[in-house]
C-alpha cells in the first residue's frame, strides 16, 4: 500500500514566529519527493506535522485523501526516520527492527522471521543479534529504515537520514535508498539542505526558504528554471546581475544592468508572468553557461578581466572581474584537451544566448 | 596499575597527590571502616560495664547473635518471635515504602524530564526541595498531628461524610508509611530524573511513531533506559528506611517496633552496646545481601547505579 499526501493552507507557527507559511503541496502516491532549503528553513516542523507529532496551526495534512486532524504519530501510516535515527540502544538489531510488530501482537518467532528477512533486504543479513552500538554509521542507517519499513508504512518521512554519513557512504547510500523506494513502492518523503541529495534521487522537489514553499518541480527543472530568485541562487552555483527590464518580448526580456543590456528568458510562477517594462530585475547566468566570445557570437557580451582560474580536471573555473560589476563572476569551462589557460590580468569577452540565462524579480537570495 | 599511579602523580604533583591519597585514605579509615570494625568486634563480646573493656572478662561470644534468634534462655519458645518479627517486618515495610516511592517518583520524574517546560519545571523541583529544610522531627510530628484523631484529614474526612468516627491512622501504620515515603523521596526522584533527563527524546517518538501506545513506550523504551537510576533510587530509600529511627518512633503504632528502635533500646536504655552492635550489623548486611540480590534479579551492575 502507498498513499499521496497533501498540504493544504498549512501554517505553522511557534508563538509569533511562523515555521511555515501557506503551505500547498501535493505529493504524488509511490513518489520520491524531496523538500530542500537551508537549515532552520522548516522542514523538520513540516515533516513532523505529516508525521503527527504537530498539529498544524492552520490548514489541513490528507493522507491517502484521509484528513489526519487529530490523529496521533502511532494511528498514522506513516514512519519516520530521524534526524538522528533514535533506534534503541538497549535493544538488539532484530528487536529494533521488529519494534512495530511487537507493538502489534505479533508471535516472537514471526517477528525475528519478518527481521530477517528486513535484514535481508537491507544486505546486513546475520546481523540481528548484534546490539545496535555495535554497527557502523551507514549499517545502522540502513537498520533505521528497515525499522521503519518493518512497520509497513504507507509514507516514509526521512529526515535528513544521511547527514550523518561520510561523503562515499553518502553517495553510494542515495542509490540504495532509491532501489529500496522503488523496490517497497512507497512513498518517501526525504528532507535534506544537500541538493545534490535532492536533484539525483527524487522525481520532484520543493525548495523552501524561511517558511515558504519556493518552487516545486523536477530536479531538472528547478535547475534549469528557478522560478523565484531565492532558488536560482540556492541550487547550484549563479551568477546575478541587478538591473531594470527595458523590453519584453515574449518569452524573452532585456534587462539594462551596469555591465551591459543581457537578454534573458523571463520564467513563469504558477502560470503568471513575473516580468513587465521597468521592473527590477535579477539576471542568472550559470558558470557553465558562459564562454568565451572570441570563439562563437553570443546574445549578451560582458567585458572583463581574468582575476584567477583554477584547473579542475575536467573543468577550468575562471573567475572575473566584470566591468560595471563588483562581484567576481565565474565561468566554468569544460577541459576538452584543447582548451589553454587565459593569462591572469588579461582582458576578455565572455558571454551567453538569451536561452541560458533567465530572468527573475528582484528578491530574496539564499546566503552564500 | 603501576603506570596508573603514575599518571595520578603526574597529574596532580607530588604534594597534591599525596594530599589526595591520605585524605581518602583517612577518611575511609577513620569514617567508614574503623567504627564500623569496632561494632563488628563488640558485637562478639560480652557484654561488660566499660572499665572492663580489653579485660579478661571481655571475651568473645555468639550470645548476641543467638539471642536474636532463640530469645532468653529462660524463654519457652523455640525462637525469638518477637524480635525476629519485628525484623522481618521492617524489612517487608520498607519494600513496601520503596514500592510506594517508585510508583510515584517515576511519573514525577518523568514529567520533570520530559514533559515540563523552563519556569514550570523549575517551580515543581523547588517545590519539591524547599519542604525538606524543615527538619526530619518536626516533619514526623508534623505528621503526627495531621493524621492523628482530631487532625486536619479525620476532620476533613468527617465533614466530608466519609466518615462518621475518627480513623485511627496512627495504631493501623498509615502515618507511618505515609511519613517513611515522604522522608525519602527526593532521593528516589533525583536518580530517576537524571536517568530519564540523558534519554533521548527522539526514541521516544520513534516508538510511538511505529505505533505503539505509552504504557508500551514506557515498558520499552523509558525504564530500561532508566533503570539504573531507578536502581540507585531504590537502594538509597531502601536502606535508609530500614535504618530510620525518628519517623518509626514517632509516627509508629503503639504495637509495632521498628528494628532500629530495638537497636536503639539495647545501646541506650539496655546499656547493652554489644548486643546492640549484633543487632545494627545484621540488619545492615542483611539489607545488603536484599540489594545486591535484587541487583542481581533486575541485572543492573554496580557500577551503572554510581552514574
Ligand atoms: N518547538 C519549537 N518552538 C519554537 N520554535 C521552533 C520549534 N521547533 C522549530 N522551531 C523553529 O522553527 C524553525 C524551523 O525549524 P526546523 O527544525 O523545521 O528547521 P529545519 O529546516 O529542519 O533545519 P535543519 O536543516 O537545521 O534541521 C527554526 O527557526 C526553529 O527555531
Ligand atoms: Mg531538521
Amino acid at each position: 500500500m502507498s498513499a499521496d499526501v497533501q498540504l493544504e493552507d498549512v501554517w505553522i507557527r511557534f508563538g509569533d514566529f511562523v515555521a511555515a507559511k501557506d503551505v500547498n503541496i501535493h505529493i504524488q502516491d509511490g513518489e520520491f519527493f524531496s523538500f530542500l532549503g537551508p537549515s532552520g528553513c522548516g522542514k523538520t516542523t513540516l515533516l513532523r506535522a505529516v508525521s503527527g507529532f504537530l498539529a498544524p496551526s492552520q490548514g489541513k495534512v490528507l493522507i491517502g485523501g484521509k484528513d489526519m486532524a487529530g490523529i496521533g504519530p502511532n494511528k498514522r501510516p506513516t514512519a519516520l526516520i530521524f534526524q538522528n535515527l533514535a533506534l534503541f540502544p538497549l535493544m538488539t538489531v532484530w528487536e529494533n527492527i521488529a519494534f512495530s510488530l511487537e507493538v502489534k501482537g505479533m508471535g516472537k518467532a514471526d517477528r525475528r522471521k519478518r527481521a530477517d528477512e528486513l535484514l535481508d533486504l537491507i544486505a546486513l543479513p546475520n546481523q540481528g543479534d548484534k546490539m545496535v552500538n555495535e554497527l557502523s554509521g551507514g549499517q545502522k542507517q540502513r537498520v533505521a529504515i528497515a525499522r521503519a519499513l518493518a512497520a509497513e508504512p504507507d509514507v516514509l518521512l526521512l529526515d535528513e537520514p544521511l547527514s550523518a554519513l561520510d561523503l562515499k557512504l553518502r553517495q553510494h547510500m542515495r542509490t540504495e535508498l532509491r532501489a529500496i523506494q522503488e523496490r517497497v513502492g512507497i512513498t518517501f518523503i526525504y528532507i535534506t539542505h544537500d541538493q545534490g541529495e535532492a536533484l539525483t534521487m527524487s522525481d520532484n522537489v520543493a525548495v523552501m526558504s524561511q517558511g515558504i514553499i519556493e518552487q516545486v518541480a523536477g530536479g531538472n527543472q528547478i535547475y534549469d528554471s528557478p522560478e523565484t530568485a531565492f532558488v536560482a541562487s540556492f541550487v547550484g552555483e549563479n551568477n546575478h546581475f541587478i538591473g531594470k527590464v527595458s523590453e519584453c518580448d515574449g518569452e524573452t526580456v532585456s534587462v539594462e544592468t551596469p555591465s551591459g543590456v543581457l537578454r534573458a528568458r523571463s520564467v513563469d510562477r504558477n502560470g503568471q508572468k513575473q516580468l513587465q517594462r521597468g521592473d527590477d530585475a535579477l539576471v542568472f547566468i550559470r558558470p557553465e553557461s558562459l564562454g568565451f566570445s572570441d570563439q562563437r557570437p553570443f546574445d549578451n557580451v560582458l567585458q572583463g578581466i581574468v582575476e584567477r582560474q583554477e584547473f579542475e580536471g575536467n573543468f577550468w573555473q575562471v573567475f572575473l572581474k566584470v566591468d560595471g560589476s563588483d562581484r567576481v563572476v565565474t565561468l566554468s569551462m569544460v577541459n576538452d584537451g584543447r582548451s589553454v589557460g587565459h593569462d591572469v590580468g588579461s582582458r576578455v569577452k565572455v558571454g551567453c544566448n538569451a536561452d541560458l540565462a533567465v530572468a527573475l524579480p528582484l528578491g530574496p537570495m539564499a546566503a552564500e | 596499575m603501576t603506570n596508573y599511579w603514575k599518571d595520578f602523580f603526574r597529574k596532580n604533583g607530588t604534594a597534591l597527590g599525596l594530599f589526595l591519597l591520605l585524605s581518602v585514605a583517612v577518611w575511609m579509615l577513620v569514617m567508614i571502616i574503623l567504627p564500623q570494625l569496632y561494632m563488628l568486634d563488640f558485637s562478639f563480646r560480652a557484654n561488660v560495664p566499660p572499665p572492663q573493656w580489653g579485660t579478661e572478662s571481655h571475651v568473645y561470644t555468639l550470645e548476641h547473635y543467638k539471642y536474636l534468634i532463640y530469645g532468653n534462655v529462660n524463654s519457652t519458645d523455640a525462637f525469638n518471635y518477637i524480635d525476629l518479627g519485628v525484623f522481618g517486618r521492617t524489612i517487608l515495610a520498607s519494600i513496601f515504602v520503596t514500592l510506594i516511592d517508585v510508583c510515584l517518583c517515576y511519573p514525577v520524574a518523568y514529567y520533570l524530564a520530559h514533559v515540563a517546560r523552563g519556569g514550570w519545571g523549575r517551580l515543581m523541583v523547588m517545590s519539591l526541595i524547599v519542604p525538606f529544610w524543615v527538619n526530619e522531627l518536626l516533619r514526623a510530628f508534623s505528621f503526627k498531628v495531621m493524621f492523628g484523631a482530631s487532625g486536619v484529614i479525620n476532620n476533613a474526612l468527617i465533614s466530608l461524610g466519609i466518615l462518621d468516627q475518627p480513623y485511627d491512622f496512627i495504631r493501623e501504620n498509615v502515618a507511618l508509611y505515609s511519613g517513611l515515603s515522604y522522608a525519602y523521596i527526593l532521593l528516589m526522584i533525583f536518580p530517576i530524573y537524571n536517568a530519564i533527563e540523558s534519554l533521548d527524546k527522539n526514541q521516544i517518538e520513534a516508538a510511538r511513531d511505529l505505533g505503539s501506545p505509552w504504557w508500551r513506550i514506557h515498558w520499552r523504551v523509558v525504564i530500561p533506559h532508566a533503570k539504573p537510576g531507578i536502581t540507585s533510587g531504590c537502594t538509597m530509600v531502601f536502606m535508609l528506611t530500614a535504618g530510620a529511627l525518628a519517623a518509626p518512633q514517632i509516627l509508629g503504632g503503639p504495637s509495632s517496633l521498628w528494628f532500629t528502635q530495638l537497636v536503639y533500646k539495647w545501646f541506650n536504655n539496655s546499656a547493652n552496646w554489644a548486643r546492640g552492635s549484633a543487632y545494627a550489623l545484621v540488619l545492615l548486611i542483611a539489607c545488603i545481601i536484599f540489594v545486591l540480590l535484587m541487583m542481581r534479579f533486575f541485572k543492573v551492575r554496580l557500577g551503572e547505579i554510581a552514574r
